[in-house]
């Protein structure tokens, strides 16, 4: 081998050797060539110098082989890559090029981070003058946001109350000269940590994207086009309609239409709009006839509007307005598989969030437009994306769109829709999320709390970094929850051997599943000393009396809940050991719902126009009562960290209602029904002991219905914070699998289910 | 130029005295110093020689032979120079690019150019051609071997200039300029791609490549936000080729480091190295270290200021969170090192645009804190959870062996992106790109939480031979069912024709007779366009003991969970430890994992999912069996949703009341078969999906008696 690879050597030499002497006798000179060449040569020295081993690793490229490239793009430039930064200010290079240019802005260098210490709070200026209904509408949410101070010392962003919605000139709602107004606000400090809404910017007829007020602050705006955007900085928002409702919001249409493949919708591409005839956007929808089809492609433009169309008005407008004038725009919106979504004079249309709601897949036909929160949603997933350029093959291409893919687009479309877009509600609290996003580095949200059911609202990145601690993600990780429970016993009356708290912590405790009891005692006496407690219980029991005086603090995320699941009970429950074990089996395979005994229902009263509580038997029910339920301990966090504080106050106020607080959390954040189980109706003990006087008993019965008048008022309340009614009907249990069956009780495993009495 | 020729003199002598240290363990290196040491003043020669003649560029293996051209063009001083970098170029622009040449209907794969090499000189004869790196080679190379590459420039996408521009530093601007306007396609840059790592000189670090390009894109290292230009231009990593022959044994990614946060980056800003050093001071997991010996530069080596010695990037292996900041450039190549060492990147860079940051979530695989916050990162990177940073090592090891770990990776990468722009519709989907792949996770193709409309209705498909009595019963049953939508007859029988619709119950609802043409048991499975509604009920002709308040309330229960298989028989896998594999059973338990397909609920795409994607041959295995149809539809769902089937209502005899136990059923035989089927599937499957679940759906007031409510679904069967 050493022979070898001498002889290798000398052969190279001598064949070196005759051709340098040969290229000299040609050529006449040694010198010669550029400085830049022989730098080069000297380049490759250093490339042979490297360490063996270091050189070209996996016969990758031809270095290893003789008489191919050595020169390397960085390794010939050591001293030039890994030269001492020795830039004189490090802090000027950072800020230098934004300091001179806001269009340049980006959150390092026009945001303020140490306003946010405190965490992320908003204050909202004072209003001052009337703003105009869209903008008043999304002041609002940020008056019901639980992030506003009144401090706006604490504050980390600040919200004008100044009306910069809408700044073409030419409009009615124009409000002029907002730039003095905006100067002129006591922490304006040149826009740092503003955030500015507009909808409309620039006018008829080059519609120019340019807002002079803004300068370093947020810039949040409909029709942004991705050149113009600062992106990381402004955020594009959809173009959202005056009647584009304040909370709740339509559903999306696939809860009313089948979701069924092939499409069974009439129609494969629709759309129907003006067209503009001359001047910017008009081209894209003046094309739009090529192909119009009139069977499944119907595209239809309408010349007819604004003033003196008829002046402008090309030959095609007559046949087009006719056309136009056959079909119906709500019909053919949910009547079609995929909706065409033109550029208008803006990029922006309301046609993108009608689109959505009808789940009709969008078909983008708006060159350089920046999607709505693109920052953090995933619109390849929603839509297709044509181009303006390729007209012609938008048929060819919606064509192709294989089934599976058309189920996705419809539920993704579905998701995004009713947690971003459906009231002005969810439209600005998205705002408000996504910079909280970029101001608390270490929350930052991967894409799937995003993009993936539940959507971003719901999943608090402050409760866990990981997949793993929310109910929502276990499936698509591949993961389970925690095979055991933390019982939760929230007690309020003083305990005697026989009392019914105690019955309970034994059943509970009997539980294989059971890993520890937490009894949060809220009660005017102090607890019993530990000896006359139940000893051999085989589960730990804590025992809190801090903190506990609400009835929201059922709801405590306790740093002892150790397990995914939380089962909650009332002191005095009836319950068996076997309907706690049969409730966690069930619970495993519905860990994002509440599972339980207790149920109740609502109904919408046509007469009194309003949602009404009942506790009475009906065929289907919407909520499980935690006096005997299991959950996800995220639900905990949830409740006392997702809702406004002036809810949970109401519920503190007239100490009831938890309960219902809590079921209305859980469905706004699952949108499903909670599960019932098995045929059992009693609940709470007879009252024992001595008979009740008659004054008593009428006092019973005042106390409940005072209480029962309460959760009335209660349910009306949350559904008016909640902007819509979120509780989901459902009409089935669940029972064992051989419950009531005419077999043997020796084969069934639950047997003390079946001697429930009902 | 000359005084960095020198320093890098200077460096070789350096990497020399290295060499020696490590060639002096290996005896026979040392016995051919001597010759060694001739042959490299012979090849140092014959290298100048050749670079003096030709450039710097050599004959580029590998390549395509129509690449290989080599013709010289000489520029002249008044040569035009395209217009400065055009900077409201987007992607989406008309005056910036032309798509019709790309993809849409005829292929969703974009085509690339690359131009011939070529040498240039200028008036005076200077080759002005930039010299050509290997690097450079080797991303033509993985381009013109791919199946991107054409070499057709009438009908490509997209255009690659065979010129190297990974350094800056080895280019010369305006001469570059020259050379790119002279492209015989260039069109003022349009569809042109150029590829820079490192742009900027020592004199002035650009945080991009400054040449006049106009409307070229620009695939670099080291973007700003705000000389980015998005969807225009493509932010890839400063690729390291110091790295090249390192091998690292992979660290399980739960194991604790020894340090929480290390620093070892080369020529950090003072300031920064202060801040660091503050922080090493007051916690004792911090670690800083820097170059051993400021004179003589090893990469392979760090040493802290005690003077340790350790050998790099394995010392990366040691810590939690790495530091990558910003120097002269934004971007870095410690970038890679930290990535293959499967240490978490904390990039300090203010502006600056990660790599691939259009398609990769970087949030899952680093941390990103602005430069005034160096001195609060300890604070900051504390609040990850342990749990969190062994998702993010797992994250980072996918991204590195996917997307980074080698030139042919990054360049597939690039062009892969620059595919998804140009044919938008076939895109990969954030999930596509950045989820690790995990054979536990599930892909629901039903994922939204939704409840089926019940107006829609669902279409019952019975499948049947010949049993017309029994077949017209289940007919007028399942035909009282409020929701039933139509009536959908298989007929499997290729002998005798149905009979007339004349002779059919009249149900009221429509119904239709699909003669197949071979009788197979798939066939019941089959996506059929007379299908409308997205609800399928498939039954058998002999299931005439379900009664109407069954079926409807069947239907109730496949509303509120349409992505599971809800349905009627039940049954159940067990492990069987004798024989070490799983049986059916159908006895009475406590517990099911299956329904039985005579009688279920399912969404039609399940039906799709049977018909066209079912693993390995479990279709025509079926089909061939005449067996095991319902085992195989719940595998396909359990598996894909990773829930169980629900049974509904307590039924547990379907097709004659004097039947103790159903005839099929019965037979020894038959359970044999079924539970080979099952151990088939597994296999098949590459694992048991089913599940056992220990509860049904029974109606809300399932034998409840309350006066005064008017209860639904009362006419359940018991058994």
């Amino acid at each position: 081998m050493q022979f070898k690879k001498r002889l290798l050597t000398l052969t190279l030499m001598c064949t070196t050797l005759a051709l340098a002497a040969y290229l000299i006798y040609t050529h006449g000179i040694l010198g010669g060539g550029s400085e830049q060449a022989s730098n080069a040569h000297r380049r490759s020295i250093v490339r042979l110098e490297m360490p063996e081993g270091r050189q070209m690793g996996g016969g990758l490229g031809g270095a290893s082989q003789p008489g191919s490239n050595q020169r390397s793009f960085l390794l010939d430039d050591i001293p030039g890559v890994f030269a001492q930064d020795a830039h004189p200010n490090v802090r000027d290079r950072s800020q230098g090029e934004t300091a001179q240019d806001w269009r340049k802005c980006h959150m390092e260098t026009c945001f303020d981070f140490d306003r946010c210490k405190n965490g992320f709070k908003v204050y909202l200026y004072p209003r001052q003058v009337p703003v105009s209904a869209p903008y008043a509408k999304i002041l609002s949410v940020i008056e019901r946001s639980r992030y506003l101070t009144a401090n706006p010392h604490e504050a980390c962003v600040f919200i004008p109350s100044i009306d910069t919605l809408d700044q073409d000139v030419l409009s009615k709602d124009y409000v002029p000269d907002v730039g003095t107004k905006l100067r002129a606000q006591p922490y304006w400090n040149g826009g740092r940590n503003h955030i500015m809404f507009n909808q409309y910017s620039g006018t008829w007829p080059d519609y120019g994207e340019e807002l002079k007020f803004i300068e370093q602050g947020i810039l949040v705006k409909s029709s942004m086009s991705i050149d113009w955007i600062r992106y990381g900085f402004d955020i594009s928002m959809p173009l959202f309609a005056k009647n584009h409702p304040q909370s709740g919001g339509e559903m999306g249409y696939l809860h009313n239409a089948s979701n069924s493949i092939p499409s069974i919708r009439h129609y494969l591409l629709a759309f129907k709009g003006k067209r503009y005839l001359n001047g910017v956007g008009s081209d894209t929808r003046n094309v739009l006839y090529h192909i119009h089809n009139a069977e499944d492609i119907v595209l239809l433009t309408t010349c007819k509007h604004g003033k003196g169309w008829e002046k402008l008005a090309d030959e095609r407008c007559y046949i087009d307005n006719e056309e136009y004038d056959k079909f119906d725009y709500q019909k053919l919106l949910f009547n079609s598989t995929f909706c065409l979504v033109p550029r208008g004079r803006r990029l922006g249309s309301f046609r993108f969030l009608e689109s959505l709601q009808a789940t009709c897949i969008p078909i983008l036909l708006s060159n350089s437009y920046e999607l709505p929160f693109s920052e953090v949603i995933d619109w390849n997933k929603i839509v297709i994306w044509g181009d303006e350029r390729l007209l012609f093959q938008v048929p060819p291409m919606v064509r192709s769109v294989p089934q599976s893919k058309i189920l996705a687009l419809r539920q993704q479309n579905q998701l995004v829709w009713e947690s971003y877009f459906r009231s002005v509600d969810a439209i600005i609290n998205t705002v408000l999320e996504i910079v909280k996003n970029r101001v608390a580095r270490h929350l930052v949200r991967p894409s799937y709390h995003w993009n993936s059911v539940p959507g971003a609202h719901v999943v608090l990145p402050e409760w866990s970094d990981i997949p793993n601690n929310f109910p929502f993600y276990y499936k698509t990780f591949g993961e389970t929850p925690g095979d055991h429970f933390t019982a939760i016993i929230y007690a309020t009356s003083a305990v005697t051997a026989s009392s019914p708290l105690f019955r309970v912590l034994k059943m509970v405790a009997k539980s294989q599943y059971c890993k520890k009891i937490i009894v949060l005692w809220n009660c005017d006496v102090p607890p019993p000393p530990s000896s006359k407690w139940p000893t051999d219980l085989g589960v730990p029991v804590r025992v809190k009396t801090r903190d506990v005086h609400s009835l929201n603090a059922r709801f405590l995320p306790f740093k002892e809940i150790e397990t995914d699941a939380v089962f909650n009970f009332d002191e005095d429950v009836l319950i068996t050991t076997d309907e706690v074990d049969f409730a966690f089996g069930v619970w495993l395979e519905f860990a994002d719902r509440i599972v339980g005994y207790p149920a109740r229902s609502h109904y919408w009263d046509e007469a009194l126009a309003k949602w009404i509580y009942t506790s009475k038997w009906t065929n289907q029910f919407s909520m499980i009562l935690p006096s005997a339920a299991i959950y996800h301990k995220y639900y905990n966090y949830l409740y006392h960290n997702f809702l406004n504080p002036l809810i949970l106050s109401k519920v503190e106020e007239v100490n009831n209602c938890e309960d219902i607080l809590m079921n209305f959390v859980v469905a706004h954040a699952t949108r499903l029904p909670p599960i019932k189980l098995t045929q059992r109706k009693a609940h709470k003990p007879p009252d024992a002991g001595t008979p009740p006087s008659a004054v008593a008993a009428s006092k019973a019965v005042e106390t409940d219905q005072l209480r029962f008048q309460q959760r009335q008022e209660c349910l009306e309340a949350f559904v008016e914070n909640f902007g819509y009614m979120p509780l989901i009907h459902s009409s089935m249990r669940m029972d064992t699998m051989l419950y009531k069956d005419p077999v043997s009780n020796m084969r069934k495993k639950y047997r003390q289910i079946e001697t429930v009495n009902s | 130029m000359s005084s960095v020729a020198s320093s890098s003199s200077l460096v070789a002598e350096a990497q020399l005295q290295t060499m020696i240290k490590t060639r002096r363990k290996l005896p026979s290196f040392y016995a051919s110093l001597g010759i060694l040491g001739t042959f490299l003043v012979v090849i140092v020669i014959c290298i100048w020689w050749f670079g003096a003649n030709i450039g710097g560029s050599i004959f580029v293996r590998d390549l395509p032979a129509e690449l290989q051209t080599r013709t010289k063009l000489y520029l002249t001083s008044d040569s035009p120079i395209p217009e400065p970098r055009d900077l409201n170029c987007t992607f989406h622009n008309y005056s910036c690019s032309e798509v019709h040449h790309c993809g849409y209907d005829d292929s969703t794969t974009i085509s690339v150019y690359i131009y011939p090499l070529q040498q240039y000189f200028d008036e005076k004869g200077n080759d002005i051609t930039p010299p050509m790196s290997r690097e450079f080679e080797e991303i033509l190379r993985v381009i013109a071997n791919s199946p991107y590459y054409t070499n057709d420039p009438e009908t490509a996408c997209v255009f690659l200039p065979s010129i190297d521009l990974l350094n800056q530093n080895f280019i010369n601007p305006d001469q570059v300029g020259k050379i790119l306007a002279s492209l015989p396609w260039w069109n003022d840059g349009k569809n042109h791609i150029l590829i820079n790592m490192l742009p900027g000189s020592p004199n002035n670090y650009h945080d991009h490549l400054g040449v006049n390009m106009s409307k070229a894109m620009v695939a670099g290292g080291g973007f700003s936000t705000i000389t980015y230009r998005r969807t225009f231009d493509l932010s890839i990593p400063v690729y390291n080729p110091l790295l090249e022959g390192v091998e690292l044994t992979a660290k399980p990614f739960e194991e604790e480091r020894r340090w929480f946060l290390l620093s070892s980056q080369f020529g950090l800003h003072a300031t920064y190295k202060a801040q660091i050093e503050a922080l090493t001071k007051a916690e004792s997991t911090v670690m800083m270290m820097d170059q051993c010996d400021s004179q003589n530069f090893n990469y392979s080596i760090r040493c802290d200021y005690m003077g340790h010695q350790y050998s790099y990037p394995e010392v990366l292996q040691d810590s939690t969170f790495c530091l990558v900041i910003r120097g002269n450039r934004l971007g870095q190549p410690t970038f890679m090192d930290v990535l293959m060492a499967g240490c978490i990147p904390v990039v300090v860079a203010d502006g600056y645009v990660m790599p691939f940051s259009e398609v990769l979530d970087w949030t899952r695989a680093s941390v990103h804190i602005i430069e005034e916050h160096l001195p609060i990162v300890y604070d900051i990177l504390k609040k990850y959870s342990p749990e969190r940073i062994v998702d993010m090592r797992r994250q980072i090891h996918y991204y590195w062996q996917r997307y980074f770990k080698s030139l042919p990776e990054i360049t597939m990468m690039m062009m892969q992106i620059f595919n998804d722009r140009f044919v938008p519709f076939v895109a990969k989907n954030s999930d596509e790109w950045n989820d690790l792949p995990n054979k536990a996770a599930f892909k629901s193709p039903l994922f939204l939480p939704i409840k089926a409309p019940k107006a829609v209705g669902f279409t019952v498909v019975i499948l049947t031979f010949d049993r017309i009595d029994s077949l017209f019963q289940v007919v007028r049953q399942v035909g009282r069912v409020p929701s039933l939508a139509k009536i959908l007859i298989i007929w499997n029988n290729q002998d005798i024709k149905p009979p007339p619709l004349a002779d059919w119950p009249n149900i009221g609802k429509p119904l239709k007779i699909i003669q197949t043409k071979f009788n197979r048991l798939s066939n019941r499975f089959y996506p059929y366009d007379d299908i409308q509604t997205e609800c399928v009920l498939a039954l058998d002709d002999d299931i005439v003991m379900l009664t109407p308040d069954e079926i409807e309330f069947g239907y109730e229960v496949w509303r509120e969970h349409p992505d599971r298989l809800v349905g009627y028989p039940s049954r159940l896998h067990l492990w069987q430890n004798d024989t070490q594999s799983f049986s059916y059973e159908s006895e009475w338990m406590n517990q099911i994992s299956m329904v039985l397909t005579g009688a279920a609920f399912h969404h039609k795409y399940y039906s799709f999912m049977y018909t066209y994607g079912m693993p390995g041959n479990i279709k025509q295995w079926v089909d061939e069996h005449i067996n095991c149809e319902d085992i195989a539809m719940n595998f396909l769902v359990t598996n894909v949703t990773g829930k169980a089937p629900i049974k509904v209502v307590p039924r547990k005899k379907f097709k004659c009341p004097e039947c103790v136990k159903e005839m099929l059923s019965a037979s020894s035989s038959h359970m044999v078969h079924r539970s080979e089927c099952i151990n088939m599937f597994i296999e098949l499957y590459g694992g048991m999906p089913l599940k056992p679940i220990e509860f049904r759906a029974d109606p809300l007031l399932y034998k409840d008696n309350l006066p005064g409510v008017l209860r639904k679904f009362r006419d359940l069967g018991t058994l």
